[in-house]
C-alpha cells in the first residue's frame, strides 16, 4: 500500500517535471517569435517567416531580422541561461539562495577588467577580439571570486560575506567609472552602453564565441549533477559518498566564473537573474534536484531574458532601457519574496 | 587476514597538525558496537572524523579489512563506509525519499539516476527504520527523531560495512534514542555491519555497546568491554565526578547526597524507601537509612543517597551490633519515616525497631516526608 502510494507520488512530481519544461519551452518559442515580430519597424509575421526561412524578402528588413532582431534573441536566450547557470552553482558552492554573479560582484570583476582591456587594446592596436574579451572577463571574475573567497574564509556568516560581496562590486564600478570618465570620446559611446549591461548590437560573430562557451559549460555543469546533488547535503557528506570535494570546488568555482565572466564580456553586467530564476525554477518544480532544475534553470534563464530584453527595447521605444533596469525590476521582488518567506517561515 | 574488520594503528589525531590523541591502538570485529564515551570536548568527534577521513591522520592509520584508510580513495570509501554526522542538512526541497537516495551515489552511473534496484534498496532502507510514512515529507519540515532515522537510512542504503555516528541520540527524546539504538543493534547484529558511534548517556552505552572506549586527556584511557569499563573508579575518573555519584549497578547518576548530620531515620526494605530517599534528597534532609540488607534495592540507592546506611549481609540474621547502631542513629535522628518493610524469618528484629520507635513517640506522619 505504502509502496504504491509511493511510486504514484513520484509519478506525480514527474508529470510536474514535464508540465515545467514543456511550459518553459513555449514560453522560449513564443517569446522568440514576439521579439522577432516587433521592434521600431514593423514587418508581419508572413514576411518574417519568409525572411528566415527561404532567406527572401526586403533589403532592409533581411538585415532588420538577420543582421539585428536574431542574434540579439539569441544573445538574450544563451547569455540568459548562462547567468542563471551561474547562479544556480554560486548557490551550490556557498549553499547561499542570495548568491549570485551580480551580487557577489563577479560580474563587476569581469566588467573592470573587460573596461580596461578594452580602452588598453583599442589604443594599441584599435582592435579587440571576442576572445580576448571573454578572456580578460574571464581574470576578473576569477580575481573577484579570489576576494570573495578570501573573505569568506574569515567571515563565516553567510549575510557578510554577500556585503562583502557588494562592497567588492562597488570597488570594482568605481574604478571602471573611473575607467571611462578618462577615456577617449570614441570608446566612451561603446564601453558606456556595454557597461550599463545591453543585448543590443550583438554580431553573429560574438554570437558564435558565447554560444560554444555556454553550451559547453551547460552540458559540464549538467554531467556534474550527481556531486552538485550530494554536495547540497553538505561538504562532509558530499565527501563520505565518494566526491573529491576539493577538485569538485574548483570546478564549481571555474564554471560559475567562466559562465558569468562570458556574459559579461559580452552584455555587461546584468542584474538579479542568477538569482530569481533558480529559485522560481526550484519553486515551479518543487524539487532542488540538480539533474532536473540544471536544464530547467537553462531555460528559465533564456524565458527570462527574452522578455526582459522585449521590455528593455520596447517599452519607451525608441528609448532603450538598460537590461539590469528591467531584470531588477523583475527580479529583486522575488529575491525580497525569497528572504520574507525564508525568515517569516522560521518565525 | 587478521581477525578484526577495523583497527588503527599509532593512530594521532588532530587539527593543523596539533595532536589531540595520540597512538591510538583498537582492534574491532565485523558486526560490533564500539562507542566513544568521555567529557564534553574530549576528542570524541575528531577521533571519529579521522575515521571517516574527513580529517587526515596526523601520524599512523587505520585500516578496514586491512587496507589503509589513508590511501583509500573517497570513491573506494563510500562503499565500505557511511556515515551519519552532527551538521545540519541545509537541503531545500528535498523530500526524505530524495535524501535516502542520496546513499545510492557510490553505485549509481554519471548522471547519478536511480535503477529499480536502487529505488527498491531506498524502499528497504526505509523500511528498516520504519520510516516508509515520511517517503514524501520535506526533509526540513520533519522533527529530530524523524531526521536521524532518515540520515540513518540514507547510510544504511549505502551499504557500507561501517557506519560511523557521531552523537546520533543528541536532541532525541527517550523514546526515540532506544528506538534508533535498537535499529542499529538489529542491523549489527543481523548484517553484521560495524557500528563506531559517540554517545553521551553512558547507560544506554552500556546496554548496546559490545566494545567501549573512554576518551580522556590525550589518550584513550580504556578501552574493552561495557563490564571491564563501567566501574566507579573508571567512569567517576572519566568525567571526573565525585566519588559515589555513578552507579554501576543501575548504571546511572546521582545528585551528591544533603550534607550534615542525618535528621530523619528511615526504615524501608524491598524498594519502599527509594521514593522517600530521593523526596529527603530534593528537600535536602541529610537521612539515615536501615537496618538494610546488601541484595536489597533500597540499598543500592541509599548507599549513594543516605548519610549513614546501617547494614547487614544478605540472608543474615540482623546481629546485635547492626541493631544497635540502629536503635543509636534512630535516637539521634529523633524522626522515624517508616517506608513499609516486609518481616519475614531473618529480618524479625527490625519489627522490633519500629517497635521501640513507636515507644519513643519517633514514627513520624508519612505524609510529612
Amino acid at each position: 500500500m505504502s509502496n504504491r502510494s509511493a511510486s504514484l507520488s513520484r509519478g506525480g512530481a514527474y508529470a510536474r517535471y514535464w508540465a515545467v519544461f514543456i511550459g518553459l519551452i513555449a514560453a522560449l518559442v513564443a517569446l522568440t517569435v514576439w521579439n522577432i515580430n516587433s521592434g521600431s519597424v514593423h514587418i508581419s509575421v508572413s514576411d518574417i517567416a519568409r525572411i528566415i526561412f527561404l532567406r527572401e524578402g526586403d533589403e532592409t528588413q533581411m538585415n532588420i531580422v538577420w543582421k539585428l532582431r536574431l542574434p540579439r534573441i539569441v544573445a538574450a536566450a544563451v547569455m540568459g541561461g548562462g547567468l542563471a547557470l551561474s547562479g544556480f552553482l554560486m548557490q551550490t558552492f556557498f549553499g547561499n539562495p542570495i548568491a549570485g554573479p551580480f551580487v557577489l560582484g563577479i560580474s563587476s570583476g569581469s566588467k573592470l577588467f573587460v573596461a580596461i582591456v578594452m580602452i588598453v587594446m583599442l589604443r594599441v592596436v584599435s582592435f579587440i577580439s571576442s576572445w580576448m574579451m571573454v578572456i580578460a572577463a574571464f581574470a576578473g571574475a576569477l580575481i573577484a571570486m579570489g576576494f570573495v573567497l578570501l573573505a569568506s574564509r574569515s567571515i563565516k556568516q553567510m549575510s557578510m560575506l554577500l556585503v562583502a560581496g557588494i562592497m567588492i562590486s562597488y570597488i570594482c564600478s568605481a574604478i571602471t567609472e573611473f575607467l571611462i570618465t578618462f577615456a577617449k570620446d570614441s570608446d566612451i559611446v561603446n564601453l558606456h552602453s556595454w557597461s550599463q549591461g545591453s543585448f543590443s548590437g550583438t554580431k553573429w560573430g560574438d554570437v558564435r564565441v558565447f554560444t560554444v562557451i555556454i553550451l559547453v559549460c551547460l552540458i559540464g555543469v549538467f554531467l556534474m549533477s550527481k556531486p552538485i546533488g550530494a554536495y547540497q547535503m553538505g561538504e562532509s557528506y558530499a565527501q563520505s559518498m565518494g566526491v573529491n570535494v576539493k577538485r569538485f570546488r574548483v570546478l564549481l568555482i571555474l564554471m560559475s566564473s567562466l559562465l558569468a565572466g562570458c556574459v559579461t564580456a559580452f552584455a555587461g553586467p546584468i542584474s538579479f537573474v542568477g538569482i530569481a530564476v533558480p529559485h522560481l525554477i526550484k519553486m515551479l518544480l518543487k524539487t532542488a534536484k540538480p539533474i532536473i532544475v540544471i536544464p530547467a534553470s537553462f531555460l528559465g534563464g533564456c524565458v527570462f531574458c527574452l522578455f526582459c530584453d522585449y521590455i528593455a527595447r520596447t517599452a519607451f521605444s525608441p528609448v532603450e532601457l538598460s537590461i539590469s533596469t528591467v531584470t531588477a525590476l523583475f527580479g529583486a521582488p522575488v529575491v525580497i519574496g525569497m528572504l520574507i518567506r525564508r525568515h517569516g517561515g522560521k518565525g | 587476514m587478521s581477525d578484526y574488520y577495523f583497527r588503527t594503528s599509532e593512530l594521532s589525531v588532530g587539527y593543523g597538525g596539533n595532536v589531540l590523541i595520540h597512538d591510538i591502538e583498537i582492534n574491532i570485529k565485523a558486526g560490533e558496537i564500539v562507542t566513544l564515551i568521555g567529557p564534553n570536548g574530549s576528542g570524541k568527534s575528531t577521533i571519529l572524523k579521522t575515521v571517516t577521513k574527513h580529517l587526515a591522520a596526523i601520524k599512523g592509520d587505520s585500516f578496514i579489512a586491512d587496507a589503509s584508510v589513508g590511501s583509500m580513495s573517497y570513491k573506494e570509501l563510500s562503499r565500505k563506509l557511511a556515515v551519519v554526522l552532527t551538521e545540519r542538512i541545509k537541503g531545500e526541497l528535498l523530500t526524505c525519499r530524495d535524501v535516502v537516495s542520496t546513499g545510492r551515489y557510490p553505485y549509481t552511473n554519471t548522471l547519478g539516476l536511480l535503477s529499480p534496484e536502487d529505488h527498491e534498496k531506498v524502499r528497504s532502507a526505509m523500511e528498516r527504520v520504519h520510516a516508509l510514512d515520511l517517503a514524501d515529507r520535506d526533509f526540513t519540515a520533519i522533527s529530530d527523531g524523524q531526521r536521524q532515522r532518515i540520515l540513518l537510512a540514507r547510510a544504511i542504503c549505502q551499504e557500507p560495512r561501517i557506519i560511523v555516528l557521531d552523537e546520533p541520540t543528541s536532541f532525541l527524546d527517550i523514546r526515540h534514542k532506544l528506538e534508533l539504538l535498537s535499529i542499529l543493534r538489529s542491523m549489527a547484529k543481523e548484517s553484521g555491519i560495524t557500528v563506531i558511534m559517540s554517545l553521551h548517556e553512558i547507560d544506554l552505552a552500556q546496554k548496546i555497546s559490545d566494545k567501549i572506549m573512554c576518551v580522556s586527556g590525550d589518550v584513550i584511557s580504556h578501552f574493552g568491554s561495557p563490564d571491564e569499563i563501567f566501574r566507579e573508579e573508571i567512569i567517576n575518573e572519566l568525567y571526573r565526578i565525585n566519588n559515589g555519584a555513578y552507579n554501576i549497578i543501575f548504571g546511572s547518576v546521582e545528585l551528591p547526597p544533603p550534607a550534615g548530620e542525618p535528621k530523619v531515620f528511615v526504615i524501608s526494605g524491598c524498594g519502599s524507601g527509594i521514593p522517600v530517599f530521593r523526596r529527603l534528597q530534593k528537600r535536602n534532609i541529610p537521612f539515615c537509612s536501615g537496618i538494610l540488607y546488601k541484595n536489597d534495592i533500597d540499598y543500592q540507592v541509599a548507599v549513594k543517597l543516605a548519610a549513614e546506611v546501617i547494614a547487614e549481609e544478605p540472608f543474615m540474621p540482623i546481629s546485635d551490633e547492626a541493631y544497635d547502631r540502629a536503635l543509636d542513629a534512630m535516637k539521634r535522628c529523633g524522626r522515624v519515616v517508616c517506608a513499609g518493610v516486609p518481616i519475614g524469618e531473618t529480618n524479625r528484629r527490625v519489627s522490633q525497631l519500629i517497635a521501640e520507635a513507636e515507644k519513643l513517640g519517633l514514627i513520624a506522619d508519612p505524609d510529612e516526608y
